[in-house]
């Protein structure tokens, strides 16, 4: 018999409100992610796409409705018809299924690249040190990094240190992965090696992934749906194919028409 | 002159006890200093408005009345209140909270300093606030914070000159004394001269605790190149928070 979480989709968003001040970034926003869908998220910028993301990462908490991964609420659940928040420690439970990796790599520059990739397993996951490094050396290989282990991150090139933050995120074995613009911070020579990384793990795992870029070729290569945002809400969803040749609304033919135009 | 010199080494070793004493104090006072600054720094951060109000007063206080007023409420006015404490420890003790007030405000900025990317890419590994602190902010923050960390140290080396108040016989009060056997132009030149080394010395531990944490952090050469004799790299080696 399957468990209840095994029907439940990895994310669910449920009438998600997000303000910043006066800004309604999101309003009563619904929409939710099958286990093992690659999900792109594309509009203009100050859509709304990356706080979705980082709502999700609970960097950003939301003004208003639930958020619910694996069915389990996330940061607020709903108790007697109130909006209650949830302790830390089990925001934190649920916060180890999803990982994150971001524009900017964010790698620890106090530590070395084996260091960042041991630290959490280590110190969060309570694995042993000598199975932590065993798994680093295994997703160094798997991003080609495998003789860069004791370099220091800034002794990297932008494309290096992301292929780690990458491998940094698959060391805590998420269920849920979350790419925030990951090559828009890279020259664009290198912006393949990166994607190339990601379709390896797309096709690979079965991790659930919610993507935003601005890559549509990549969106096109991985994901499996494609949300497009305006103003906080999704004004198009399809899959990628009718996304990118026949997409049924005027605002989604004009920014794609914008960024394909542009590239 | 002469006589000066003669006069100097016959007060040798009450100079040199004067130096121990003000060294005691400088070293004492600053560990103390950077255990509180540390701790108070830590707590002015915290969302719980009292453990943040705790933090508060206590830095407004001991930054915001006088360093000699302090040592006489703790040498003078406590024993009065029954509780008797030698001066070495008085003096110690209010440097070490003077220049820790201060200091607290120091540790608080450089770990607001740390680039907001750090804080989330440790809330994404799902890290605890302890984990994050002491693994990947504070490291990083301990860089940041060592200039304005130096500057605190030659001024408590500093404020030690006035301990002689509360009876102690330290740098200050024995180049006083070397006054009687000298002329005033000479003692007091002595003394700021030994103050100055004290301070240079301090300067030089402070440089290389920098430049071993910057390296740290991937950002510039290693302690043993620094020292090594040839065309320096730039502190910063590549980019980097600055």
């Amino acid at each position: 018999m399957p468990s209840q979480t095994d029907t439940e989709p990895a994310i669910r968003f449920d009438n998600v409100e997000k303000r910043f001040g006066d800004n309604v970034v999101l309003h009563d926003l619904n929409f939710s992610v099958a286990k093992g869908d690659r999900v792109t998220l594309i509009g203009p910028s100050g859509s709304g796409k990356t706080t979705i993301l980082r709502l999700v990462m609970t960097l950003e908490e939301a003004n208003g409705g639930y958020i619910y991964v694996d069915g389990e609420p996330l940061t607020h659940e709903e108790r007697g018809g109130k909006r209650v928040e949830l302790k830390e420690k089990h925001k934190n439970e649920v916060r180890k299924r999803i990982g994150m990796v971001f524009q900017q790599f964010n790698l620890f520059p106090n530590m070395t690249v084996m260091e960042n990739l041991i630290e959490a397993p280590v110190h969060v996951l309570k694995m042993s040190k000598a199975d932590a490094i065993e798994k680093a050396k295994g997703l160094l290989e798997k991003v080609g990094l495998s003789d860069k282990a004791d370099a220091h991150p800034l002794e990297l090139s932008g494309g290096q240190q992301q292929r780690v933050a990458v491998a940094r995120a698959l060391a805590m074995d998420p269920e849920i992965l979350l790419l925030d613009e990951v090559t828009s911070a890279l020259d664009p020579e290198i912006v393949g090696e990166v994607l190339n990384i990601l379709r390896d793990v797309a096709n690979e795992t079965d991790i659930t992934m919610l993507i935003v870029t601005h890559e549509m070729q990549f969106a096109r290569d991985v994901s499996n749906r494609v949300l497009m945002f305006d103003g906080g809400k999704i004004v198009e969803e399809s899959d990628p194919e009718t996304m990118f040749t026949s997409p049924k609304e005027q605002r989604t033919r004009d920014f794609l028409s914008a960024v394909l135009g542009n590239n | 002159m002469g006589d000066n010199f003669d006069a100097l080494i016959g007060a040798l070793p009450m100079v040199g006890e004067g130096v121990w004493i003000t060294v005691q104090l400088t070293i004492g006072g600053a560990l103390l200093a950077l255990v509180i600054a540390v701790a108070l720094g830590l707590l002015a951060r915290f969302k719980n408005v009292v453990l943040r109000g705790i933090a508060r007063v206590i830095i407004e206080f001991f930054r915001g009345t006088s360093l000699v007023v302090q040592l006489f409420w703790f040498f003078f006015v406590m024993p009065q209140l029954g509780i008797e404490l030698p001066a070495m420890f008085v003096g110690i003790l209010a440097l070490g909270l003077n220049y820790g007030a201060y200091g607290a405000e120091v540790v608080r900025g450089s770990i607001n300093n740390v680039p907001s990317g750090q804080w989330e890419a440790t809330t994404a590994l799902s890290m605890s606030s302890t984990q994050r602190m002491w693994r990947i902010i504070f490291p990083q923050a301990w860089a940041l914070m060592i200039p304005s960390l130096t500057n605190l140290l030659i001024q408590l080396l500093k404020g030690t000159a006035i301990v002689s108040f509360i009876t102690l016989t330290d740098l200050t009060y024995a180049t006083d004394k070397l006054r009687n056997s000298t002329d005033t132009f000479f003692a007091y030149g002595v003394s700021l001269l030994i103050y100055f080394l004290i301070a240079y010395v301090l300067t030089l531990i402070m440089n290389a605790l920098e430049v071993q944490a910057k390296h740290k952090l991937g950002r510039g050469e290693s302690l043993r190149e620094a020292l090594s004799f040839r065309t320096p790299r730039s502190a910063d080696g590549k980019a980097g928070i600055s």
